[in-house]
């Protein structure tokens, strides 16, 4: 067996040789953006959630569920309510699919491809954010085209309108934070999905988004008053609506907003490091 | 980078534990520059493990690990840009097509669009995989996948290639073009750490041979030193008519001929089997049986497989130890720094 000595020159000079710029992050982050976009491209059926959803919600609601809730004649008031609040809800919803995303990228063998190639590791993450935030901006524009399409109509201005996407947006995209560390955390896409949708279906429902809370008994809606998503859906509806308090609400959502990414960006990130 | 003739890979005490399993347990070895050194082990003698330690997967928790000039542990970025990985499962995202893919790879390593598309086609000819340019790697087979693969692993023409177990579960037509490929990448300057399981693969392309068991390294040197300690190949002779198993044994024995001992008779395979070391005994062999009138019905001679290779080694059947993907995901996706 050889001595234990060297040939080979220590190391090169430049310890940190291979750091990459802001223009090849970049570069990097479009390459894997095409990836993502292209990965939809050729599995349509991942759209499924963008597409219909926003639909099937809003006929089940409006039509089944919304003449209980509002009465009979008033199905009208009650899409200006629905719409702002699924608005809300769609950011959640879309956010989901990024938790399974990120698993089934770490079961395949592409990921050791990265990995082995000189790139930021967050770049593969930072691709997916940004996917799944054009995804709920499509989810928003048919939710919003269907909602035209019963009758509601955009009360506030431009910009309140415009104000009341971010808002949506922003608050999905920090939830997607907390899937993706769900996503990295447990073994299987399914498992992510069985664990996302316990804690979406009370988040949504426990909520302002489809009854008016002071319909709700007591406990219920003290839990509604804590829920983000009821103070999403409040500032969305104001906005859109052009009626009602929106400062507190969306003052509240963002401070929701800014919380979840300050703890569950950094867990992510580090427990994305600690598997790459 | 080190000089024509250097190493550019060199290993020394590597160490990488999971837990109790002692993945690679102190291995040393080099490549010298534009050669394949094959690493030669049964499932789980460490193979794997050693090779993401070297292409910075793993962390090693000692020893120390230079390839192409870079420390695989202080320079892994800088490192990253000269190395290609192609491992036992293809790393190619399969919703993509191949065409796709390999312009990702290109675009992943700094390629500007005009050359990454440019590089892609180039890639897809050379691994005859044109006519599957715009279908999903989905719908590759095995062995087009792992055409595939290399040629994802060759787009930054890395000057070390890793190639873990390339041909397992390949049949031998896909297994030959896999092997051809690598003589090519080979005959093109690249130096090559290919880890097998099988003497033939590594008789095929290795220039060196290193044997690793639970970790450790028990042999090394040139293929055909190891070939001679191991004793050479075995001549497999099956007559027109099985009946005559036993008198071809017999006529074989009273030739007397040099170097030949041994010849036995398999009565279920329905050949007679002859230990070897060369080709003139291969040729003597088959002139006695003409000259006495048998009819000879097939010849074929076969090189030593692991088990026996591991046997006249270590004196000891391959250990079998588990296999480096038995281990929980976190213990394969232990702690790595960017």
């Amino acid at each position: 067996m050889t001595a234990a000595t060297m040939t080979a020159p220590l190391t090169k000079p430049g310890a940190n040789e291979g750091r990459i710029g802001l223009r090849g992050n970049l570069r990097h982050i479009g390459a894997l953006v095409r990836r993502n976009a292209l990965q939809i491209k050729q599995d349509p059926e991942s759209m499924f959630d963008v597409l219909l959803m926003p639909v099937i919600f809003i006929l089940l609601f409006t039509y089944v569920f919304g003449g209980a809730i509002a009465g009979k004649d008033h199905q009208a008031d009650y899409i200006q309510r629905l719409v702002p609040g699924m608005m809300a809800m769609m950011g959640m919803n879309i956010a989901m699919a990024v938790g399974s995303g990120v698993n089934e990228d770490f079961r395949k063998g592409v990921m050791d491809r990265f990995r082995t190639m000189p790139i930021a590791r967050s770049s593969v993450l930072i691709a997916k954010i940004v996917v799944e935030i054009g995804r709920m901006l499509v989810a928003i524009a048919i939710l919003l085209g269907m909602g035209f399409l019963l009758g509601f109509e955009i009360r506030g201005s431009a910009l309140e309108f415009l104000a009341a996407v971010a808002l949506s947006t922003a608050f999905g995209a920090a939830l997607m934070w907390i899937f993706i560390l769900l996503g990295l955390s447990v073994k299987t896409p399914q498992a992510v999905q069985g664990m996302a949708m316990l804690v979406l279906m009370p988040l949504q429902f426990g909520s302002s988004i489809f009854a008016p809370p002071t319909s709700m008994p007591g406990w219920l809606e003290g839990f509604t008053k804590v829920n983000p998503l009821s103070t999403l859906a409040d500032a969305a509806r104001a906005l859109l609506n052009g009626e009602g308090a929106v400062a507190h609400p969306a003052l509240i959502t963002l401070g929701w907003t800014v919380a979840i990414t300050a703890v569950a960006m950094p867990l992510a990130v580090a427990k994305f490091r600690k598997k790459t | 980078m080190t000089t024509k003739g250097g190493n550019a890979v060199e290993v020394r005490g590597l160490v990488k534990h999971f837990g109790d399993v002692k993945a690679v347990d102190g291995v040393d070895l080099d490549v010298k520059e534009g050669t394949v050194l094959g690493v030669l082990g049964p499932n789980g003698a460490g193979k794997t493990t050693l090779v993401r330690c070297l292409s910075t997967l793993l962390v090693p928790d000692a020893g120390r690990a230079v390839v192409a000039g870079y420390d695989v542990v202080r320079q892994p970025r800088a490192l990253r840009r000269t190395i290609g990985l192609t491992g036992q499962y293809a790393s190619v995202d399969e919703k993509l097509s191949g065409w796709e893919n390999l312009y990702m790879i290109g675009r992943l390593l700094d390629l500007s669009r005009k050359d990454a598309r440019a590089r892609a086609d180039e890639m897809l000819e050379r691994f005859s995989l044109t006519e599957a340019a715009k279908r999903p790697a989905a719908k590759y087979s095995g062995g087009m996948r792992r055409r595939l693969d290399l040629a994802a692993s060759m787009i930054g023409r890395p000057a070390v290639l890793y190639l873990d177990e390339p041909t397992t579960g390949l049949d031998p037509r896909t297994r030959n073009e896999v092997w051809e490929e690598v003589q090519r990448m080979v005959r093109e300057g690249a130096t090559v750490l290919l880890t097998t399981q099988y003497m033939e693969e590594a008789e095929q392309l290795a220039d060196e041979l290193t044997v690793i068991d639970r970790g450790r390294v028990i042999a090394e040197g040139r293929v055909d030193e190891l070939k001679a300690k191991v004793g050479g190949r075995t001549l497999q002779i099956r007559p027109a008519d099985p009946g005559e198993l036993d008198r071809m044994v017999g006529a074989i024995a009273q030739a007397g001929l040099d170097g030949i001992a041994g010849a036995t008779a398999d009565h279920d395979g329905g050949v007679v089997n002859v230990p070897i070391v060369s080709d003139e005994q291969l040729t003597a062999v088959v002139a006695v049986l003409g000259g006495r009138g048998f009819a000879l019905a097939g010849i074929s001679t076969h090189l030593p497989s692991l088990d026996e290779v591991f046997l006249a080694i270590t004196g000891q059947k391959t250990s079998g130890a588990p296999e480096s993907h038995d281990l929980t995901e976190d213990q394969q996706y232990a702690e790595v720094s960017a």
